[in-house]
């Protein structure tokens, strides 16, 4: 490989992770803040889903593509909405009931999504990093969407949220001691369930910029388990929304290595550096099970650890 | 302006802020159960008052009336000669009643400041911190003992949190402090430390202290005022100045029949039996909990492990018993390595009644004979050839353990989960001590009993004592180590940092290696 080719290489897995690795931060920031409640949604890979698809039908009849981002987002807030008030019913288990979810959105967005296969809906808009290089190429590469930016300001607030306000301070409390919470006389359910519905909003919003950005179209396979790793990008991040984006990106950097390497001719392997975030995935599920601080850092409300 | 700000200059104005509290014919019945019976306590402002009682005894049912958590069947609340209605603990809040709980409610992520600012009802949407750390830090200057407040309670030692739950209360301004056995996670010093600025508080009429103990010392070291508790109802009470422990101490009991406390036989030093040398294993988190434990136990011999509740000894008892894994170190039972798997427990006769025993010694659905058959279900007479389960011999059997170490029971088919706490011990007991016991690894057996099961409970293990088995017997309860061992070791910090024969050593001196000194 030459020095060019490397470069280039280089180059596109970091424009890769910036436009592959917003879904995964919005899906992660939202787990993070239900999780942060005491609770845990394995339905947000349906609602990425179910988010990609309404972002994109609001997009492709309205014509306003931000208008289909909202909407996304108002389809996973309900969603979330819905499993938060599923999880507040007596001997209901939130994992089981995300499970349902999960299955639920995506059949409901392959249902009405059907539609939708075809034709095609104005899409967001973007802007290049790299038009300072004079590089077209780099140009090219480094286009990110403001969504991402959204997402690193909304992961700045919730860090900062978290620490300095009155709402922050009772999400940590609930998701850390119910009963301490209820001494208090703080309602766990409705916490959790207004955690769990602000978390659906924000995966439906990730969901739509599966559609209406990158790969920018809808289809049935559109999300391919991006919801479920990134609930798994949580635990790895140790429920810290800023720790969140640094994993989405490393996530999608993972994700662009293969398409990187075969931009430069390298098609030895493609599937497999392809399968990278999935790999990446399980390494980091085997290395958190055993890490000492993800163990200190975790909720303890979580029905995963108790 | 916080709360803080807003209780000093009252404090200037009016001097006297505690609060007086009487309960008139408080009744609670929880189905059948009569909990609580027409009981009447009168508690003058500024006093520090004593609710004593055996477990079950209504004690918590009653301040959980006053506290609003349960609605009174029966009776009245009159603060400061005042009917006030309480119907949750937030009313209880408002009208400045707070209350520290056996369990902590403090939220274990979060640190101490925040969890302080937290606490208040108008805590501010948005938290400066450079002006609550301020106000927190004036508030503190006035409170007789301080806590860190950046750390998080999860890294704070019990007696910080439990000093930690105290001034939450004072800095919500509430003047009527009711705790729930409050020293139980505290080293003897600590205890006395705490129980002495409180009273200190009392005296100054800044607070009126309701305290629930079992502990007759504290009593009458710290209380002026007592009431006695037996079966739902008030048995008697004064000022403790008026009372002998054993005045107080039969009105706890009633005239239940006490069985005599074993006699300890008089018998020469047997040989090693178990040695626990250089012993290490982690917590559940991963961080060190045991490092380097070193004892031995000889034959005939009951050696008690003092120490404050998390130094290690929960990890302790698991090594022993094969729950939890040793990172380094070795068991050697009868100077060979020893390996807790369940055949060698049974070929060296090692026995052991764990605290907690529903969990960690029963299967709490399976019936009382399948439970008391645990050690012998796969060896004749319950089995031929070691795996063709015969239930009728285990059912004879359990019956035989029932009568004789009388487990009240419906029947042998019963759950054990449906035997009360002091019956689960003796069942466990009995499963354990009915054959020939080598070693004996005891923790907390009398954790929550009434006093005749703990008599009970403690005469079997010194009987086992005098036929030369060699006991490990791990408490929270000094006064019980005190009277069963022969020989005391002291638990801090996770390892054993100091070991003396019963008769050459003291409390105050226990007390100091239990606070790692």
């Amino acid at each position: 490989m030459t020095e060019g080719a490397g470069l280039i290489v280089f180059v596109a897995i970091i424009g890769g992770a910036l436009r592959v690795s917003t879904p995964f931060m919005f899906v992660a920031l939202g787990e993070c803040l239900t999780e942060k409640s005491g609770r845990v949604n394995l339905g947000l890979e349906g609602t990425l889903v179910l988010g990609a698809m309404t972002a994109y039908a609001i997009s492709f009849h309205s014509g306003s593509p931000w208008l289909g981002v909202f909407a996304a987002g108002c389809a996973g807030a309900a969603l979330g909405a819905m499993h938060g008030y599923i999880c507040k019913l007596p001997k209901v288990n939130d994992i089981a009931v995300g499970i349902a979810m999960m299955l639920f959105g995506t059949g409901l967005a392959f249902f009405f999504g059907k539609a939708y296969i075809q034709p095609s809906a104005p899409r967001l808009g973007s802007f290049s990093l790299g038009e300072w290089t004079g590089s077209q190429q780099i140009a090219t590469a480094l286009q990110i969407n403001p969504l991402l930016l959204v997402g690193i300001v909304v992961a700045i607030v919730m860090a900062w949220a978290f620490a300095n306000t009155k709402w922050g301070l009772i999400v940590r409390m609930t998701g850390d001691s119910a009963p301490s919470a209820k001494a208090m006389g703080v309602s766990v359910d409705l916490v959790r369930f207004l955690a769990t519905t602000i978390g659906g909003f924000l995966a439906g919003v990730g969901g739509s910029f599966l559609s209406l950005f990158y790969p920018g179209s809808w289809n049935q396979g559109l999300s391919s388990g991006q919801g479920l790793m990134a609930v798994a990008l949580v635990i790895f991040a140790r429920w810290s929304p800023i720790r969140c984006v640094i994993a989405a990106l490393l996530f999608g950097a993972a994700g662009a290595i293969g398409p990187a390497l075969q931009s430069v001719g390298i098609t030895q392997g493609y599937y497999f550096f392809n399968a990278a975030p999935y790999i990446l995935t399980l390494f980091i599920m085997i290395a958190s099970a055993g890490s000492k601080q993800a163990m200190r850092d975790v909720p303890g409300e979580l029905s995963i650890t108790k | 302006m916080s709360v803080a700000q807003a209780s000093a200059p009252a404090a200037a104005v009016a001097p006297m802020r505690a609060l007086s509290i009487e309960t008139i014919g408080m009744t609670k019945i929880f189905g059948s159960l009569v909990a609580l019976e027409d009981v009447s306590i009168k508690v003058e402002p500024g006093t520090f008052h004593a609710l004593l009682g055996e477990n079950g005894a209504g004690k918590s049912t009653l301040v959980k009336c006053i506290m609003g958590f349960y609605s009174a069947d029966k009776g009245q609340v009159l603060l400061n000669g005042q009917e006030v209605p309480i119907h949750n603990p937030r009313d209880a809040r408002a009208h400045g009643i707070g209350m520290v709980y056996q369990h902590f409610t403090l939220v274990p992520s979060l640190t101490g400041a925040e969890n302080l600012v937290i606490s208040r009802a108008d805590a501010p949407a948005i938290i400066d911190w450079k002006k609550e750390m301020a106000s927190l830090e004036t508030f503190l200057q006035r409170m007789p003992f301080r806590v860190p407040l950046d750390v998080p309670v999860s890294a704070m030692a019990a007696g910080e949190k439990q000093k930690l739950e105290i001034l939450k209360l004072l800095y919500l301004d509430q003047h009527l402090l009711i705790l729930d056995e409050p020293t139980s996670v505290l080293t003897p010093d600590e205890a006395d430390e705490m129980l002495g600025l409180l009273r200190g508080m009392a005296k100054r009429k800044d607070i009126t202290v309701i305290m629930i103990t079992h502990k007759f010392r504290e009593v009458t070291s710290f209380c002026d005022s007592v009431s006695v508790l037996r079966r739902g109802r008030l048995i008697g009470g004064g000022k403790v100045s008026d009372l002998s422990t054993e005045q107080m101490a039969r009105m706890m009991i009633g005239d239940t029949q006490i069985r005599e406390g074993a006699v300890r036989a008089a018998r020469p030093p047997g040989e090693t039996v178990m040695e626990l040398a250089a012993l290490y294993a982690d917590d559940d988190e991963g961080l060190p909990a045991l490092e380097q434990v070193n004892l031995k136990v000889h034959a005939g011999e009951i050696v008690g492990i003092a120490g404050v509740s998390g130094n290690g000894q929960s990890e302790l008892v698991e090594v022993l018993s094969g729950q939890r894994e040793l990172t380094d170190g070795r068991i050697l039972i009868k100077q060979k390595p020893f390996e807790p798997k369940r055949d060698s427990f049974y070929r060296l006769k090692i026995f052991g009644l764990p605290e907690e025993p529903l969990k960690n010694a029963t299967v709490p659905r399976m019936t009382v004979a399948e439970n008391m058959a645990f050690r012998t279900f796969d060896k004749p007479p319950a089995a031929k050839l070691g795996w063709w389960l015969s239930p009728g011999p285990m059912r004879a059997k359990a019956r035989e353990l029932i009568a004789r170490y009388r487990v009240k029971t419906p029947s042998p088919e019963t759950a054990i989960s449906d035997l009360s706490g002091g019956n689960v011990q003796r069942a466990v007991l009995a499963r354990e001590l009915s054959g020939d016991v080598d070693v004996l690894i005891v923790a907390n057996p009398c954790f929550g009993l009434d006093f005749a099961s703990v008599a009970e409970i403690r005469a079997q293990i010194m009987e086992q004592r005098n036929h030369g088995a060699a006991v490990l017997l791990v408490s929270e309860d000094l006064d019980e180590i005190l009277e069963l061992a022969d020989r005391i070791a002291v638990m801090s910090g996770g390892t054993i940092n100091y070991v003396a024969p019963v008769g050459e050593t003291d409390r105050a001196t226990i007390g100091k290696h239990m606070a790692g000194h």
